[in-house]
Parts: structure tokens; sequence; C-alpha cells
């Protein structure tokens, strides 16, 4: 009985990231303020993606970071400590627009962390939250500005995102944990 | 990522994948430290208690801010200003920090094996800030984090420490940590001081110092410590300088990329020459810069370490 299902291929995957980053061009007229953010891990990869078609769109390079906020967690005292990787913000957030970009929007706790994260950095001028896959179950006022896919799950569902940067291709499963 | 620990008690008993996750996870955090906010609240609402039985400044300061920067409180508890003074009994005095919410103790004691003594009674977790002669792990960490961000790498660099090891407990630490990473290690200094036994521990042992520091890329120089020494190990200041100080004659013949190292306080004419610690080869206040962030990794990863059996519980 299989029990990972294929949510997005490659192809799909890539037209998501498209689309997001045209929706991101439409909402954002002022293209020098738009500086990505990448959460780790797969949102680095996503972050460095999209602004790969935003270049293109606007026809200069578009800033991008990355930000670990494993030390702004709200479980710290609850599970052996993350593994951190250095947060890297090659510009000042103070006055952008900070695109905060995960690979997967679930309780909206990474979110909230990483709010407090680029707070600490400086004061954007606004900041805007884009998924490539929002999966509902939200525990935090929090929603999401950019969507590749929205996947009605289960809480004991697991949503896998792998990437072609570590090797492999570029695919998201559901799977179901301890099932069948 | 390798991390279960709740204490920092020795690096001897570490692996070397978990001395890499606190070089790494330090590595997150010395970029915290070059920011305009230089604070993070992982350890918000838990309270830190520097435990001071021997006199520290720059250790203490180090631990303090590292707390500090991670949103702890702080206590600082010297033992010249405590009840130890009055006859209480270490044990009493960490039981009392404890019943205070203490959730973490950062030791220094003279005696050896204090903070492991005290790790096996108490619930918070215990760092060792330097015992007697034994270890002061978190240098030989701040050591290594400097080495590998210098070098890019540690296995296969040769490592010279110079000066009293017999009575180092930084000496200790580091040997244990470069050599489970890898690298060379040669020990240098009278006699008196580095015994042929640390050949045990996998070192090469010499009394000639151009021997010594010819071929080596890190040279780690040890400050003499008169307050640990039961009697005069060699007979003055100015023959340990001639005979294994690092000059400028000697430092000329030395690889043109080696790094110097100290542990501070540096003892300038002695041990070293003036000029080569304010030299582009010295890495001296680098090493001060990343033993902040080496805390910070470690009062992190032992405060997250605390979970499993909480959670289990």
């Amino acid at each position: 009985m299989p029990r990972a299902t294929v949510i997005l291929n490659a192809a799909a995957i890539e037209r998501a990231l498209t689309r997001i980053a045209h929706e991101i061009a439409e909402r954002n007229e002022n293209s020098a303020e738009v500086a990505l953010v990448g959460i780790h891990r797969g949102g680095v990869f996503l972050a460095r993606r999209l602004a790969g078609v935003l270049s293109g769109i606007w026809s200069q390079t578009v800033p991008v970071g990355s930000m670990d906020i494993g030390m702004h967690r709200d479980d710290l005292d609850r599970q052996p400590a993350p593994t951190l990787q250095p947060t890297v913000i090659p510009f000042d957030v103070t006055g952008k627009t900070v695109i905060l970009v995960d690979d997967v929007l679930f309780s909206g706790r990474t979110t909230r962390a990483a709010l407090d994260a680029i707070m600490d950095l400086g004061r954007p001028k606004r900041i805007q939250l884009a998924v490539l896959i929002d999966r509902g179950h939200r525990e935090l006022p929090i929603k999401a500005d950019f969507v590749g896919k929205n996947v009605p799950t289960a809480a004991e569902e697991r949503i896998c995102v792998r990437f072609r940067e570590e090797g492999g291709s570029d695919e998201v499963t559901l799977e179901r944990n301890g099932g069948a | 990522m390798s991390w279960n620990r709740n204490h920092l008690l020795d690096i001897q008993s570490l692996t070397a994948e978990e001395i890499v996750t606190v070089l790494d996870t330090a590595r997150a955090f010395k970029a915290v430290g070059e920011r305009a906010i230089k604070k993070v609240p992982a350890l918000r609402g838990k309270t830190v208690v520097n435990l001071f039985v021997e006199p520290s400044t720059r250790t203490r300061i180090s631990f303090e801010l590292a707390a500090q920067r991670l949103t702890a409180d702080v206590i600082n508890f010297s033992a010249e200003a405590s009840s130890l003074k009055k006859g209480e009994t270490l044990k009493d005095t960490a039981r009392n920090l404890e019943a205070l919410n203490a959730d973490i103790i950062v030791m220094r004691h003279s005696a050896s094996g204090a903070p492991h003594f005290l790790a096996r009674f108490l619930r918070a977790s215990v760092v060792n800030a330097g015992d007697g002669a034994h270890e002061h792990p978190t240098q030989a960490l701040l050591d290594t984090f400097t080495v590998r961000e210098k070098k890019g790498k540690i296995a296969g660099l040769n490592v010279t420490i110079l000066g009293d090891i017999l009575y180092s407990r930084v000496a200790r630490s580091n040997i244990w940590a470069l050599t489970k990473l890898g690298a060379r290690v040669t020990l240098c200094g009278p006699a008196t001081l580095v015994p042929k036994v640390f050949e045990q521990m996998g070192c090469r042992v010499t009394y000639n110092v151009e021997e010594a520091i010819e071929g080596a890329d890190i040279i780690n120089l040890l400050r003499i410590q008169h307050e640990r020494q039961r009697k005069t190990m060699f007979p003055s200041i100015g023959e340990y300088t001639s005979l294994f100080g690092l000059t400028k004659a000697r430092l000329a013949r030395t690889k043109p990329e080696a790094l110097i190292m100290h542990p501070g306080p540096i003892n300038r004419g002695v041990e070293i020459d003036s000029e080569i610690a304010d030299s582009a080869r010295s890495v001296i206040l680098d090493q001060v810069t990343n033993g902040l962030a080496v805390r910070m990794a470690v009062l992190f990863l032992i405060n997250g370490g605390k979970g499993p059996q909480e959670v289990a519980a």
C-alpha cells in the first residue's frame, strides 16, 4: 500500500514559483525595495530561485538572504537544541519590503520566530510571506501572502519537500506516518 | 547534529562530532555578535549562575556576556564575597543556588573534578569554566574554533603548545580537542613543566623551542602560572624568556603563515615579545571574540539538551 503521495513534481514546483514571482512583482511596484529572506533549509533554495525569476522580470538583481530561526524558537527547552546555520542577510532590512520564503507553512510558529528574528536586524517597511505549501493547522494568527499550493492535511501526516540543490530532484510528497 | 548532554564538564569525554557541533553552532552565534542588536531570546527566562570559586575576570565576563546575549538572567557569585568563606561546603552552596531555580551553573574551581562532583547531584546543567589543572573546555573550544576559522580546517595541522603544560588545564583541554580533530600536537617548555608522560596523550614532546616551532601552523603560548606551581620549576623568568620565549628572531624561523595564539592574560616580554603580540600574526583578540560565540553556543546546546528527559517525565 503506497504511503507517499506526490503533490507537486518538478515541473509543477517550477510553475508555482514562476506564478509566485509574478504575484510578488504585481504586488510590489517599487522593485528596488524588495529583498528575499529564505528560512533554513528549504526556504533558502526557494528564495534563491524566486530571486532568479524576479531578476528576470525586473531586469535587476534582487537581494537574497538566509535565516536560521533556531535561536528564536518557542520550544527550545522542550527538545534537544537544533542545528544552527549562520543567518546571512547581506543587506540592511530597514525600509525594505522583506519577503520571507519558506517551504511549508504549518503551525505558523516558524514564521513567528522569523518575524522576531527579522525585527532584531532592523525595521523593514513591510514583511510579506511566500510559501510553497500551505498545509493548514495554524496555531497562530499568521497567513501567507503568496502560496504555491494549498494542501489539506491531517495533523499526523507529513509534507516532505525535496530539492535538486540537495541532490536528487524537486518533489513534494504527502506521507502518512505509521499508517497501514 | 549530535548534542544530547546536560553538562559540559570536559573535552576528554566528547566525541569529535560533538566538538564540531559546538563549533558549527558557535559560527551562528558569532554572526549575532556582529549585529546592531547583539541579542537573541534563546534562553529567555532561564537563570545562569557564574559560580567562580577561583578568581577569574575574562572567563567570567565572557560567560556573563554570553548569557546576557541569550537573554538569560545572570547571577555572579565569587568566593571572596560568599558563604564559602564562612565554612559552607560547595555542595550546600550549589544546592542553595539550585533552590533559587538556577538552570545553568557555570563553575570555576581550583580543585580538579569539582564540576563533575556538582553534576552528579544537581538537576541544573553544569558548565566547567576551569577546574584546577584538569580541564578548561570552553577555552579549547574557542581555540579550535579560531584555528578552524583562520585555517579552514584542523585535521593535519601542526599545533605547538609552548610553556607551562604541567599545570595547564588549557593545555590538557586543547590536547584532547586537537587530537580528536586530527591535528598533530607538539608540546614544549622547561622539562619540569612538560613531563614526557604527555606523549601518552598522543603528543610530541620536545625541549628545543626552535625544533618545536619549526613547521608549526599554530603556536599556542601559555602563561607561566606562578599561582599554581608548588615550588620554583625553573631558575628565573629571564632564563625562561631566553630559552622558551617567542622572540622576533625565533618567529623569523617559523612558517610565514603560522599564527600565534595565547589564552591570556599575556605577559609581554616573558613568553611573548610585545611586538609579536600586536602583529598581524597574532590572533589573540580574535580568540576573545570567538570565546563569546563559543560560550553562547555551549549555553544554548546545554539548555536544549535538557529537553528529552523533561518531555519523557
